[in-house]
């Protein structure tokens, strides 16, 4: 097997207790229920090395904690990954925390995740040192390659976070990823805060990065031409499932999924001149409280009864997964 | 007939670091049931733009200079008074954050009313009936219960649909819509451009959409402006502008947009960033970025050249002389 990262069955709830006085209502008659959001529920797929992969969907689909689940900040409540052949799901053994550090995040809000009063060479280069990827005394020279590897002057070295535009301080997160050698990135919406002239400079900046680093992705986007232009491989999700993954030309070619296929279609386009918006009717559903059988049987306009009945399985012929009933007998 | 005529606006930030002239010289007109986009990055001036128009620049900032022709009035020097009974009447806002909008402690149903009563003497029961329908254009399933409803008993998407209808109500003649799908999901977007579309097509309501997304425009707009660093630096009908751009940032936006046919494909940056508007640099001042750059354009800023068919382009070099030439 040579997947990199292997996700199985891996799903994330959040539950919330009721707390004391919402216990004694519902003791004296009150309709109160605990609450749990099924945030990710069941995500299996690989990643191979050197390979991108673009995991898109709607806000609130779980695209973003699904990222979270596999850099090891939110843990996981069912399920396992796997990081070449190694389970890091909770990380407990040396080895599996050793994986770990393999993997790297970039965040969306450069200015969120970047400490305001560390200088920048501390904040690139405060966990190469922890982790003895270099000396304190060498620090500075080892910041400074990153610096530039990211196109960042070194000269900037001294300077703070706030110093900085948008577009260098989404460079300045991804020099700290690089920091400590990772193979594996997981970015989540980190273009999506970018200007269109500095998001291309950046997507420019993920590509070269991949050739030279010989890095692999796991790219989180709602932005679709945006994966479609890095992706070679794109997982779609709705409400906490996988919907659809493809190779990336499979998939905005010919989209199978009845979601997948709205979504393509209500992407603006520059070409194609003035278009008239067509739309899939109705909003992505709470979460709290999904539809049975298939979530997006209300919005979907081939539903049968089958799909409000029977959650669809996932199905796969060649390299292209789809979990929807019309491709597993029809709907009836 | 022209609804708005926008000339030479000039609206200037008073700051501490000096003068920011975040609006500086811009002009257009619009005409009843035309969509216009005005497009840009952050800072470029378009949001300053269109709240000059309403007139919602706080200090440090003030218009100083131009003309605003709304039906024949200028809005720049119209007092106050006057100002506040055009506003959500005949000119209409929608922002991009709809709470921006919305009270959140007043039901959608008494800030409908109100704001149908506050520029027209009619019963309770009619401005009531008026919402109900401005609801309904926009799409909100079963109108007349949601009126009871708090803001933030609505979704993101819902939010939005109500500040759209909050500006339909009194029938205005032209709508400043300032980034109000950006934060929103693509198939809601969807759902509110195509609602949109339709209303300015039936209603000849005038339409100035804000974005920085060229693609959402290429759609909707009859024509664009593109902005950069507080001048619109080409404006012209959409599908010109979109396939044959004359200016080169607006070249440069275009290659800079990932999509479909370019899978894989080297994106062509923009080198650099936008100039810090308070010390902006001399003569052009998309010259330190631009791959055409000359000693003209180091020396004076171009002004706008019209080229014909509703093009204008603010350049020394545009790249659609030389291949006009050709």
């Amino acid at each position: 097997m040579n997947a990199m990262l292997e996700l199985q069955d891996v799903s994330r709830r959040f539950e919330k207790k009721l707390d004391g006085v919402e216990r004694l209502a519902r003791r004296l008659g009150a309709d109160l229920r605990e609450t749990c959001v099924n945030a990710v529920d069941g995500a299996s797929f690989t990643v191979t090395r050197g390979e991108v992969v673009g995991l898109v969907g709607e806000s609130g689909c779980g695209k973003s904690t699904l990222g979270r689940m596999v850099a090891g900040l939110l843990p996981v409540s069912d399920g396992t990954i796997r990081f070449e052949g190694v389970d890091v799901t909770d990380a407990k053994s040396p080895q599996a925390r050793e994986k770990r550090l393999r993997i790297q995040m970039i965040f969306q809000d450069p200015m969120s995740s970047l400490n305001p009063r560390m200088k920048v060479q501390d904040i690139i280069g405060e966990a190469a040192v922890y982790h003895g990827l270099t000396s304190r005394a060498d620090m500075p020279a080892y910041v400074a390659g990153l610096m530039e590897k990211v196109g960042l002057d070194p000269a900037y070295a001294q300077r703070y976070p706030h110093q900085f535009s948008g577009g260098q301080r989404q460079r300045i997160g991804i020099a700290r990823a690089l920091a400590v050698q990772p193979e594996f990135l997981i970015c989540d919406e980190s273009i999506a805060a970018l200007d269109v002239s500095i998001q291309a400079q950046v997507i420019n900046l993920f590509q070269d990065l991949r050739r030279d680093l010989d890095l692999t992705y796991l790219f989180i986007s709602h932005d679709l031409g945006v994966v479609e232009h890095i992706a070679d491989r794109v997982v779609v999700m709705y409400l906490g499932r996988i919907v659809e993954a493809a190779p990336t030309e499979a998939l905005f070619d010919g989209p199978r999924h009845p979601y997948t296929q709205a979504l393509l279609d209500q992407v603006p386009r520059l070409d194609g001149g003035r278009q008239e918006f067509r739309t899939v009717k109705g909003e992505i559903p709470s979460p709290l409280n999904p539809p049975p059988g298939c979530h997006f049987h209300p919005r979907c306009p081939m539903a049968g009864p089958r799909c409000r009945r029977e959650v669809p399985r996932s199905l796969t012929t060649g390299d292209h997964l789809t979990a929807c009933h019309l491709h597993d007998g029809g709907t009836e | 007939m022209s609804v708005l005529e926008l000339r030479d606006l000039q609206t200037h930030f008073f700051t501490d670091a000096g003068v920011v002239k975040a609006v500086d010289g811009v002009s257009f007109s619009l005409d009843e049931g035309e969509v216009l986009g005005l497009v840009g990055e952050s800072g470029s001036g378009k949001s300053v733009t269109g709240f000059s128009i309403l007139r919602l620049v706080d200090p440090p900032g003030r218009v100083v200079g131009g003309q605003i022709n709304f039906r024949g009035q200028d809005l720049a020097a119209l007092p106050e008074r006057e100002m506040r009974a055009l506003r959500g009447n005949k000119i209409a806002m929608i922002f991009q954050d709809p709470m921006m909008t919305l009270n959140p402690v007043l039901k959608i149903e008494t800030q409908m009313v109100e704001a149908v009563r506050a520029h027209e003497k009619v019963s309770h029961a009619a401005a009531r009936d008026r919402a109900i329908s401005a609801l309904d254009k926009v799409g909100i399933p079963s109108p007349a219960e949601r009126l009871a409803a708090y803001p933030h008993q609505f979704s993101g998407g819902m939010r939005q649909r109500v500040a759209i209808a909050i500006a339909l109500l009194n029938g205005p003649d032209l709508i400043v819509a300032d980034e109000p799908t950006t934060a929103l999901d693509v198939t809601i977007q969807s759902q509110i451009l195509a609602e949109v579309q339709e209303l300015a097509r039936d209603t000849g309501t005038a339409l100035i959409w804000i974005t920085h997304d060229l693609a959402v425009v290429a759609g909707l707009a009859d024509k664009i402006s593109v902005m950069y660093a507080g001048r619109i630096v080409e404006s012209g009908p959409t599908d010109a502008v979109l396939t044959a751009p004359g200016h080169p940032y607006t070249a440069g936006l275009l290659g800079s947009i990932p999509g479909h046919g370019r899978r894989g494909e080297r994106l062509t940056q923009i080198p650099g960033m936008a100039p810090n508007m308070a010390h902006m640099p001399q003569g052009c001042a998309f010259g330190p970025r631009c791959p055409h750059v000359s000693d003209t354009c180091r020396g004076s800023a171009p002004q706008i050249t019209d080229y014909g068919t509703g093009r204008g382009l603010r350049c020394h070099h545009p790249i659609l002389a030389a291949e006009g030439a050709a």
